[in-house]
């Protein structure tokens, strides 16, 4: 083989191709030491729940499970839902109607995630006697965040409304969640 | 590596000489703590805290090893291998309360050992490196502390976890898959137990790795001394072995007497006794807060309750992850030439009457409900830390006149160094 100066040797190519090849090789490694700290199957597959919401008379609430977390399922009351709609859409931090966090018809019933937007913490007011916060709805105890009767962030550190999860009416007394 | 007049090493039996020719492991340690390494003579109490942090680190290791032998990390049974441990194990209530006990104990003494550090600019040149390597140390000794606090799988355990995991959905965009990655579900379970396991029982080991090369960059310029006033000749040092050992070996015996007291008298005193209480995904405790030498760094996140430009929660993130960064920065914020503190007066003034107070009053405000006055106080003490490291200490630095120092640190022992009056290269008669 001639060397020309400046030029390629065979010596090279060999060089650069065995040590990409090594390194894409290397990389490939890494792609199921990351994706084995993914949920796996069995987690993944809780992902429907379905509640009968028939027993929640008005202004009570119940806690159900989905994905292992805590889901709020409220039935309002009309004082509850006043309260709600009173309030300016626009002066929220995270803008939403009580009509848009609710399903058609059943303005009444409000499916949230017990989970605090801002650490995860589940927060009070499902439960009797619980501290509902300044807001009447949920008070989450960890960082002091508030939400009103639509679970809607009100005051605090969360960002965000408590999350409704996406769920459907079976009927007129069963949800089914994810 | 060392100075000229350090002691060589000398092996006497043919073992010893034999050993030192195949594998000079001796010489090693004697040259790293031992005659070999000669240091200022003039080290207070103060410098006693990174020997007793390196005791305290193998307290965790042994312990922590032990008990592995008897914990099950399965989140149906984690709780009660715990209390298996408490009641069944020979010794187990003793191992896992030295083990809880001297993780309080380890951050003690990194605390002190860090305001030393501050105090007496150990962090300048010819040190960054010692300095940037133990900020290293000390953030993967929290994220060991962390993982570790999870595993009893009580209450505190579990909402420690979701809250801490939950730090990392404020990043926009991948926050959200990120949590769900880190925990291996959508909340804290077995598949996050497990792997929580996997790492506390890596991470000390990868500690004491970054403790080999700390204590590697320490010997290179050699130990700092409360004068800040750099060795000069053989009269400033001792001997490692045996003045510094006999030294420690008395700081660590208060240190056992203290250490000793909590795990035997008050081994619950630091702990929280909802972690008695068996994780509920359910259910909230009331008054959620970390570890007390998490405090801190916890006010700091809670202290950001207003959204400007970015939302509040990612203030509060980035603000808890820049207080520890921020001291990766020092030695170039720090600009004066001038080391220790005590002869810097506007310097002590901020440190004393500014820093330390701040400190405090984030300890307790982290430990207190997120309630009125502690957000307000959080704020305000979150304000100063960032105000003293980024613009207090460049200003100080700057404009102050330090005071005349010692011109060696045999005159600051001694009260005079004939060479000071005599020239470098004179021999005193004594």
């Amino acid at each position: 083989m001639a060397e020309g100066a400046g030029g390629v040797r065979r010596r090279d190519f060999i060089e650069i191709a065995a040590v990409s090849a090594a390194g894409v090789g290397g990389l490939a490694v890494l792609v199921p030491l990351i994706s084995q700290m993914a949920p796996s199957k069995d987690v993944l597959a809780e992902s429907s729940t379905e509640i009968d919401i028939s027993a929640i008379q008005p202004g009570q609430a119940i806690k159900a499970v989905f994905r292992k977390q805590p889901v709020f399922v409220r039935n309002l009351t009309p004082q509850e839902i006043a309260e709600a709609d009173a309030v300016s859409v626009s002066s929220l931090r995270d803008p939403q109607s009580l009509e848009e966090r609710t399903k058609e018809g059943h303005t009444n019933i409000l499916v949230t995630m017990g989970v605090c937007t801002h650490l995860g913490c589940v927060p009070l007011g499902a439960a009797e006697g619980e501290n509902r916060g300044e807001f009447g709805g949920y008070f989450c105890p960890c960082h002091g965040s508030h939400y009103d009767t639509a679970g809607r962030i009100r005051k605090g550190p969360a960002p965000a409304n408590l999350l409704v999860p996406e769920y459907e009416f079976s009927s007129d007394t069963t949800i089914v969640i994810g | 590596m060392s100075f000229p007049w350090a002691r060589q090493y000398q092996p006497k039996a043919p073992l010893m000489r034999y050993l030192d020719e195949k594998l000079p492991l001796p010489r090693f340690v004697y040259n790293a703590v031992g005659a070999g390494y000669p240091v200022p003579r003039n080290l207070n109490y103060m410098w006693n805290f990174g020997v007793l942090a390196g005791f305290a680190l193998m307290v965790q290791i042994i312990t922590g090893v032990v008990l592995a032998m008897h914990y099950s990390a399965n989140a149906l049974v984690a709780f009660e291998s715990v209390e298996h441990i408490m009641r069944d194990v020979n010794w187990g209530w003793m191992l896992r309360y030295a083990h809880a006990n001297g993780a309080s104990f380890f951050f003690l003494v990194i605390y002190i050992h860090i305001f030393r550090g501050l105090f007496y600019s150990s962090y300048k040149a010819p040190r960054e490196m010692i300095w940037l390597i133990g900020v290293v140390i000390f953030l993967l000794t929290m994220a060991t502390a962390f993982m570790g606090y999870v595993l009893p799988w009580g209450q505190m355990s579990y909402w420690g976890a979701k809250v801490i995991t939950g730090l990392f959905s404020a990043i926009p965009l991948v926050g959200e898959p990120l949590q769900i990655w880190l925990l291996g579900g959508f909340a804290p379970d077995n598949a996050a137990l497990n792997r929580f396991y996997s790492l506390h029982f890596l991470l000390p080991f990868v500690i004491l790795g970054t403790v080999i090369l700390h204590i590697w960059a320490l010997h290179i310029p050699g130990s700092s001394n409360p004068t800040g006033v750099e060795v000069k000749s053989e009269s400033d040092t001792v001997p490692f072995h045996p003045y510094y050992t006999a030294k420690d070996g008395f700081g660590l015996g208060v240190f056992l007497l203290l250490y000793t007291a909590f795990v035997f008298f008050m081994p619950n005193a630091l702990g929280h006794a909802d972690n008695y209480i068996p994780a509920n995904p359910l259910s909230t405790p009331a008054h959620i807060v970390p570890e007390w030498y998490f405090w801190p760094f916890y006010a700091i996140l809670r202290a950001f309750t207003f959204d400007f430009i970015l939302p509040a929660k990612l203030w509060g993130v980035l603000a808890m992850f820049s207080a520890i960064l921020v001291w990766f920065f020092l030695p170039w914020l720090d600009r004066s030439p001038v080391r220790s503190g005590h002869y810097r007066p506007l310097f002590r003034k901020f440190f004393w009457f500014g820093l330390i107070p701040t400190m405090a009053v984030l300890f307790w405000c982290g430990g207190a409900p997120a309630e009125e006055p502690y957000v307000m106080l959080s704020q305000i003490a979150t304000a100063y830390y960032f105000l003293h490291f980024l613009v207090i200490l460049p200003l100080v630095s700057a404009i102050e006149r330090p005071e005349a120092l010692p011109y060696s640190i045999t005159e600051a022992v001694l009260g005079e160094d004939k060479k000071a009056v005599l020239g470098e290269n004179t021999t005193p008669a004594t």
